[in-house]
């Protein structure tokens, strides 16, 4: 893929969104302003902005509950993501769901979800509607190296591929499900080839590395756009912060995370564009001071956001238009 | 009208009914195609919507019911068929993680046009991974919607209601009434979902039941007619919404009430239709409620003991005459 001074802005910036968007968050979580459980995406924001490059905005996208970097990689604005994580209803699920259940149909977003593997059954009968309905759309499923060892994962690929769906895997391998190394619980630990077994093209990259998951991510949506089938991406990630905000990191060694540190996203780019002379026209400065705007302006926003009245406590249970 | 329309052949012709009006509908499940459904509800429809609507499915209750949920949320209007209740449970996840919350965790955003139907009950000596009744379970779940046609025309109608409904519908058939007969207004308008009917009028006993229970409970009642027991029996068909309305205007009328649930007591629907009188009309009571449920037991294969642990006409004959003293 081309890297322009466009793209590569665009992918610092919203890379770095990301980042200071969540800093923010645990800031706030501290101050109570954000309750629940809270799972921080810092070290694999690459992947999000990568994937969300690759698509239109007819495509779909069905994430898991670290998926905050998904629905600003995909456009859900700051102000709703944050009011939601405040609980209040301008929120992107009116305060409902929280930081593990963003959704927001007008940008093809999906969540949000908190049971493993449970989006990638969703995923497939979206793309099955797409083919019924001979629309030339992806649906993108969006899930961890935990996600492989349920029987829903083994289900669903074998499914997408049955059917030759339009739909695109990508396993976010961070090594860890939640604190339970793959390597104690997967016979197999080379996530991609289980995706092999179902016959679906399928390989390992670097997710560290926006420019090299963006080439992935165009070619798979081109690829599938094309009629072929499903594709699984196997994105090999760490994430930098605990799992939640309950996490004492008791399951892995200092050590690994400075290494794994040393090839943090942003770095890694950075690095990147200064070796091709872009870093420089850049301007992270402007970049950083412009995230820090928006994040305030949107505490701001949720902060003098609203709370459902009770009132209205039981509603979204049935459609208004409901019978019965 | 005539008497010869069998449950299937009315589950049948409402889904063919439904395929030809709307080109969004579709049949997804396990056999449901080339074998022409377990319980041979579909057999037929693959010749005449092809494989591309009516779908056989790999053993994957999980995938495939969540494939119809995603497929509810992208436009289509799925009918996911499950062979048969136990089944379900390994879809359990999807029904209550996803399509159940679905509409609540996005703020409304989004809604699930999703039916499942799947056979239910005992009284085949299928033992006891093939013949519970949890339909009681599902009603537990806010989101769902849970009916539970009796009737050769509920069976008709209710695939309709389902179907026109923007949340999912999980229909519950008694794999012993597939063979019932009966006949079908089809250009009727339907009783719509969350209202019970007044199958027999009467003053002495409200008897509150659903499904398979409910042709028990006719039996019942015209055994005890014969000893001046005037026996009202009243089909609930929705399990949630369930129609609170009917029920306690019945109870005002007996002041007598016994329920029949082929589900277990412990926990059940009528454990909750008990609790519901309770609070609405509890004054309005002259005796003690009584149940007529399954036997707490995994239901057992042999014949007398698979009989034993059903409700039976007979065990409703007695519970009532005890209830009047005689």
């Amino acid at each position: 893929m081309e890297l322009d001074l466009m793209k590569a802005k665009e992918f610092y910036h919203k890379m770095l969104l990301i980042r200071r968007f969540e800093e923010r968050c645990v800031e706030l979580y501290s101050n109570q302003k954000i309750r629940g459980f809270l799972h921080l995406y810092i070290g694999e924001e690459a992947i999000a902005v990568a994937l969300m490059d690759a698509l239109t905005k007819e495509d779909a996208v069905l994430a898991t509950y670290r998926e905050h970097g998904y629905a600003l990689a995909r456009g859900v604005s700051c102000e709703s993501i944050m009011a939601e994580m405040f609980g209040k209803v301008e929120g992107c699920s009116r305060g409902r769901g929280g930081s593990m259940h963003l959704f927001d149909a007008s940008a093809r977003f999906y969540g949000g979800s908190a049971i493993v593997a449970g989006a990638l059954p969703l995923a497939v009968g979206m793309a099955l509607a797409d083919k019924m309905q001979k629309r030339n759309r992806v649906t993108v499923c969006v899930f961890g190296d935990g996600a492989v060892a349920e029987g829903e994962f083994h289900e669903s690929l074998n499914l997408a591929a049955l059917w030759k769906l339009p739909v695109l895997f990508v396993c976010e391998n961070n090594l860890y499900a939640m604190g339970t190394a793959l390597k104690y619980t997967e016979s197999e630990t080379e996530i991609y080839k289980k995706a092999a077994s179902y016959k679906i093209s399928s390989k390992q990259i670097d997710g560290m590395s926006v420019i090299e998951v963006a080439k992935a991510a165009k070619r798979a949506v081109e690829d599938i756009k094309d009629g072929n089938g499903p594709v699984f991406l196997e994105c090999l990630t760490y994430r930098f912060r605990a799992h939640s905000m309950f996490d004492a990191e008791l399951y892995r060694e200092k050590a690994e995370v400075i290494e794994w540190k040393k090839k943090d996203p942003l770095l890694v780019f950075e690095n990147r564009l200064k070796e091709i002379g872009l870093w420089s026209e850049v301007d992270a400065t402007a970049i950083e001071d412009a995230i820090k705007t928006a994040i305030d302006k949107a505490v701001e926003f949720a902060e003098n956001g609203t709370l459902e009245a009770l009132e209205d406590l039981e509603k979204f249970v049935y459609s208004e238009v409901s019978h019965g | 009208m005539d008497n010869t329309t069998t449950y299937r052949e009315a589950v049948r012709e409402a889904i063919r009914k439904a395929m030809t009006e709307n080109e969004s509908v579709f049949l997804m499940g396990e056999d449901v195609g080339h074998y022409g459904g377990c319980y041979a509800v579909s057999m037929g429809l693959l010749d005449e919507f092809g494989a591309q609507r009516i779908i056989d499915t790999p053993l994957s209750e999980s995938s495939f019911t969540g494939a119809g949920i995603g497929a509810a949320l992208n436009g289509m209007r799925p009918i996911v068929e499950i062979m048969t209740v136990n089944f379900s449970l390994l879809a359990l996840d999807q029904i209550m993680n996803n399509a159940a919350t679905l509409l609540h965790m996005s703020g409304g955003q989004l809604n699930v046009p999703l039916v499942i139907r799947m056979a239910t009950g005992g009284g085949k000596q299928l033992a006891a991974q093939h013949s519970h009744s949890l339909e009681g379970w599902f009603a537990h779940i806010p989101g769902l919607k849970v009916l539970t046609p009796a009737t050769v025309q509920d069976a008709y109608d209710m695939v309709g209601l389902a179907l026109a409904d923007p949340d999912p519908v999980l229909i519950f058939e008694n794999a012993l009434l597939y063979n019932s007969k009966g006949s079908i207004d089809t250009q009727g308008t339907p009783v719509p979902i969350g209202k019970a009917l007044i199958h027999k009028a009467g003053k002495d006993i409200s008897i509150f039941t659903y499904g398979i229970s409910l042709f028990k409970a006719l039996e019942a009642a015209e055994a005890l007619a014969k000893d001046g027991i005037d026996v009202e029996v009243i089909d609930l068909r929705s399990l949630r919404p369930l129609d609170d309305e009917t029920v306690m205007n019945s109870v005002k009328k007996t002041h007598k009430v016994i329920i029949v649930d082929e589900g277990w007591k412990s926990g059940s629907i009528s454990a909750e239709i008990m609790a519901r009188i309770n609070e609405q009309a509890f004054y309005e009571l002259d005796a003690p409620m009584a149940r007529v449920c399954t036997v707490e037991v995994p239901l057992p294969y042999a014949k007398h003991l698979e009989d034993a642990a059903l409700p039976q006409p007979q065990k409703i004959v007695d519970t009532a005459r005890t209830m009047m003293g005689k």
